[in-house]
């Protein structure tokens, strides 16, 4: 497989302040990629470098196999790079075909006609041709800014937080179609959003960006359960730190053994609510005690906080059958078969070969 | 004209230091491209060098000339004339722009929402129209100069409305609204809150408005009265009427005197001089002070019920200042057209009403696309770029609206003599000068430079409202800079451009003084008849064509005041 998108060595500030710095990247052919990060971490700045609307000041951009930006300059008109903003950005003076239209001005007519078709067929839109963008509802109108972007097969495809627009309710169809339609044609799709659960779920690949650089570059299961940083843990999904310390099997902290290597004299251990199952004390029930804080109810989960012997706060999801009332004492540990990431200062341990949890205390 | 309610627009340019949340039209990627078109830039410094030609070259000129001072004798009496006519008109306008925006503003009385839109009409009304009607009314035949001579005995106050005192006068009543806009919008954006501050605090009407609103109006006043400052020092036709010589007049004359570039541009420094003081003076006087004008979210103060004789007293303010500046005048201007026609009634299929309708409208709409084509490609331009070099130029191409009359003038004079002494030395024979200099393209060119501004901000008004997404849009879907322009930009912006076409129009057939510095030779615009008229005492035929220029001029008035409408906090702001 060939790249769709290499960046080497990429840079870009702004006045004093440095959005993206000596930046690498790789995206192949036909993936999803879903660059996440808080406010200012860069992540709408490369996708504006790669579209060419920013001139990086050091590095390569490179889309397919042609260079870009460095060596050359192509502008953005002659990348092939589809885009898709925030807020459409749809021509509000031309009807849904003449939008799509619009990027295919190289083709004979009849050619347009048919690609209009097939690509608002592609987001079932088929009956909306002839109207106008103020017609059309939130969703259509994203649908549509999505087909013009894929109607002159460009080499890939940026969006820009294309669905923090939409209502809740209307977000999970929407990025559904969006991700159908470009997996149908095998377009090359870099995504930049600060929702967390749309990342996860619609990536191949994930770039979590802090600083100008991508911190973590990995798939969904690898950045939510490897995270290489406390950052990366705390931004992808919630997470608790509690300090392990050696002791005579392993590594433990407060809810229990956390692995036998003993290479690190401290360290901590990364617990995220799912993670941390609650029993009430009973014969042959092992685990920290601990008092239910607060409980707060989610939903499908209720997100209990509990208070460690040691004034430390932990958060464990139950089921939302299970709900235990506030002062109540529980015993804490982490769940059976979990293997929770460990910190070094900010910065993960690399794991070890399969370390065993809270089992063996005799070994 | 509406420069200063324009500039009133915060800054649209954000720094990439905001955040990148999701914020309509103000996130990082809704910023405008900044990979630099080298040849869009080029482009629009190209304009903004070739509009400030004119003020550079009269520069140049009297430096070069500055050796053997050639100004007339009569200039220290030119400089105190000119000082005493800007404080006048200013004291003027601020009483008058500052009390009835006021008055319209905290007191409610009879009629008060029509007058607080009515009372901007007068801008539609020339100072040279009024000016001459002062004169046929105050004047020595006039009826209320009749009338006080036959109870007072000898001449009154009432002549000297026909003499210098005309001057100040009536550039006030028709100056005045500039004040009373900007006025009137920072007493309302101010609000109940701030009022009710500092009655709370146990303040009088009266010392809330000094000490609290007035202060608080000092920016707006500040912008206000230098764009009456500025429009004085460019009129030199209207004061001819008063026998008043400004430093303006003096350019003129020196130059219909003695066609001497020499002094004609030493004298034009000297007006520039008076330009740059006031400017200078605005900003002193707005003293770095940036209060929150925008307030829209704030309800306006109610305004007092004026009871009893107060109310009366109130509205007689209001209608004498409006019949005084406007409704008067037109009346009197119609009663003359009437007669006038009725009396002879070939005068409208006489050669010269058709001949100089054509110079208007012809020289009109070539300045209206002149100037709308290069505010087009200016405001394109800088969203090609998004560099700080081409917005900076683009600002300088505004200029224009700031440097008076007789300075854009005598610099195109200057400049195009300039050029045809080049082509000369370059070989081209018949670069004699007039053949440029007395051509209507001389004339066009200072109405560009005059005029670029409105149709600037009028087109840019347009662009700020396509988000820079949407070229970003046509940019990825693989348009070039020109289909953008002609497939997006163009339709899109096409209200602020005829918008643009408009304003710049009605400026160019109102505008008197640079026709009469730059006409060749028995060109005449229906702008220098009235005044030619006027100026023969021939007001019954000067009628006609000065309510023509009044009716078109209302035009930009009306889209001042419904911009000014569209802009204020509304009433129905639930509390």
């Amino acid at each position: 497989m060939s790249s769709a998108v290499t960046l080497r060595g990429v840079s870009k500030s702004y006045g004093e302040t440095l959005a993206v710095s000596a930046l690498d990247l790789t995206v192949e052919q036909g993936e999803i990629v879903a660059l996440i990060g808080p406010s200012g971490c860069g992540k709408s700045t490369l996708l504006r470098l790669v579209a060419g609307l920013e001139r990086p000041d050091a590095g390569t951009v490179a889309v397919g196999d042609r260079v870009v930006a460095g060596a050359e300059w192509v502008p953005p008109e002659r990348r092939r790079v589809g885009l898709v903003f925030q807020e459409h950005a749809l021509f509000p003076h031309l009807s849904v075909g003449d939008n799509i239209r619009f990027g295919l001005d190289r083709q004979p007519p009849p050619d347009q006609d048919a690609r209009v078709r097939e690509v608002l067929d592609l987001v079932h839109l088929a009956h909306v041709v002839d109207r106008y963008p103020h017609e059309l509802s939130g969703g259509e109108q994203q649908r549509v800014a999505l087909a013009r972007a894929l109607a002159p097969r460009p080499e890939v495809v940026l969006l820009d937080e294309p669905f923090s627009s939409l209502d809740e309710s209307l977000r999970a169809r929407v990025r559904a179609d969006t991700v159908s339609a470009l997996r149908a044609t095998g377009t090359t799709a870099i995504l930049v959003t600060h929702d967390q659960t749309e990342a996860l779920s619609i990536g191949d690949h994930i770039g979590v960006m802090r600083a100008g650089v991508v911190e973590q570059w990995g798939r969904p299961v690898e950045v939510f359960e490897r995270p290489v940083s406390r950052f990366v843990a705390s931004f992808m999904g919630d997470a608790d730190f509690l300090p392990a310390s050696l002791v005579d099997g392993g590594l433990a902290c407060e809810l229990g053994l956390v692995t036998i290597r003993k290479d690190v004299p401290d360290a901590e251990v990364v617990v995220r609510p799912h993670e941390v199952s609650l029993r009430l004390p009973a014969a042959g029930v092992t685990g920290a005690p601990a008092v239910v804080d607060r409980v707060e109810y989610q939903g499908p989960f209720i997100l209990h906080t509990v208070r460690l012997a040691s004034g430390r706060t932990v958060r464990s999801w139950q089921p939302h059958s299970v709900r235990y009332p506030v002062g109540t004492e529980v015993l804490a540990s982490i769940s059976a078969g979990i293997v929770p990431s460990l910190l070094s200062g900010d910065a993960a341990l690399a794991p070890t070969p399969t370390p065993t949890p809270t089992a063996h205390p005799d070994r | 004209m509406s420069a200063e309610v324009e500039n009133a627009r915060p800054d649209a340019g954000g720094r990439p230091d905001a955040g990148e949340r999701p914020r309509a039209g103000d996130s990082r990627a809704a910023r405008l491209s900044g990979t630099g078109r080298p040849w869009w830039s080029a482009l629009v410094v190209v304009i903004a060098l070739v509009v400030s030609v004119p003020v550079v070259s009269v520069l140049v000129q009297a430096l070069a000339s500055a050796g053997d001072l050639a100004l007339p004798g009569n200039l220290g009496e030119m400089v105190v004339t000119t000082v005493a006519l800007l404080a006048l008109v200013g004291l003027g306008t601020s009483v008058l722009g500052v009390g009835l925006a006021w008055l319209v503003t905290a007191y409610d009385f009879p009629g008060r929402r029509l007058f607080s839109w009515m009372l901007v009409l007068p801008l539609a009304m020339p100072a040279y129209v009024l000016g001459f009607l002062f004169l046929s009314t105050f004047g020595p035949a006039g009826g209320p100069a009749h009338a006080s001579r036959s109870v007072f005995g000898g001449s009154s106050v009432v002549e000297l409305l026909s003499g210098w005192m005309g001057a100040p006068v009536v550039l006030s009543l028709t100056l005045y609204p500039y004040v009373y806009l900007l006025a009137r919008a920072a007493f309302r954006g101010q609000g109940q809150v701030t009022w009710d501050a500092a009655r709370m605090l146990g303040a009088t009407p009266w010392r809330a408005f000094r000490q609290v609103l007035l202060p608080l109006a000092r920016p707006a006043l500040a912008g206000g009265l230098a764009v009456v400052m500025m429009e004085t020092l460019t009129d030199f036709a209207t004061v001819q009427y008063f026998g008043v010589r400004t430093v303006s007049v003096g350019v003129y004359l020196t130059w219909k005197g003695t066609f001497d570039f020499a002094s004609a541009a030493q004298l034009s420094v000297l007006v520039l001089a008076f330009a740059v003081m006031v400017l200078t003076g605005e900003r002193l006087l707005r003293g770095g002070a940036r209060y929150d004008a925008r307030g829209s979210h704030r309800p306006p103060a109610s305004p007092t019920v004026l009871t009893g004789a107060g109310r009366w007293w109130a509205f007689a303010a209001a209608a004498s200042v409006l019949a005084a500046g406007f409704v008067l005048p037109v009346l009197q201007l119609l009663w003359w057209a009437v007669t006038a026609t009725l009396a002879d009634s070939s005068s409208l299929s006489t050669g010269r009403f058709a001949t100089n309708l054509t110079n208007s409208a012809v020289m009109a709409a070539l300045a209206a696309l002149a100037c709308v084509t290069l505010a087009l490609l200016v405001t394109h331009g800088v969203r090609m770029t998004g560099g700080r070099l081409a917005r900076t130029a683009a600002q300088l191409t505004t200029f224009g609206y700031a440097v008076p009359g007789a300075v854009i003038g005598i610099g195109v004079l200057v400049s195009f003599a300039a050029l045809d002494r080049s082509l000369e030395a370059l070989g081209v024979p018949g670069g004699t000068g007039l053949v440029v200099t007395g051509s209507v393209i001389g004339l066009l060119a200072s109405y560009v430079v005059r005029f670029l501004a409105p149709a600037y901000q009028a087109v840019d008004a347009s662009f700020a409202t396509i988000s820079p997404s949407v070229t970003n849009s046509a940019f990825s879907l693989g348009a070039s800079p020109l289909r953008v322009l002609r497939r997006v930009h163009l339709p899109l912006s096409r209200s602020g451009i005829a918008v643009a076409l408009v304003l710049v129009a009605v400026d160019a057939v109102k505008e008197l003084p640079l026709v009469l510095l730059l006409r060749p030779f028995g060109f005449t615009t229906v702008s220098v008849w009235v005044y030619e008229l006027a100026n023969e005492n021939f007001w019954e035929q000067a009628a006609l064509p000065a309510l023509l220029i009044v009716a078109l001029a209302i035009i930009p008035v009306w889209f001042l005041v419904r911009q000014v409408r569209l802009a204020e906090p509304h009433r129905q702001v639930t509390s």
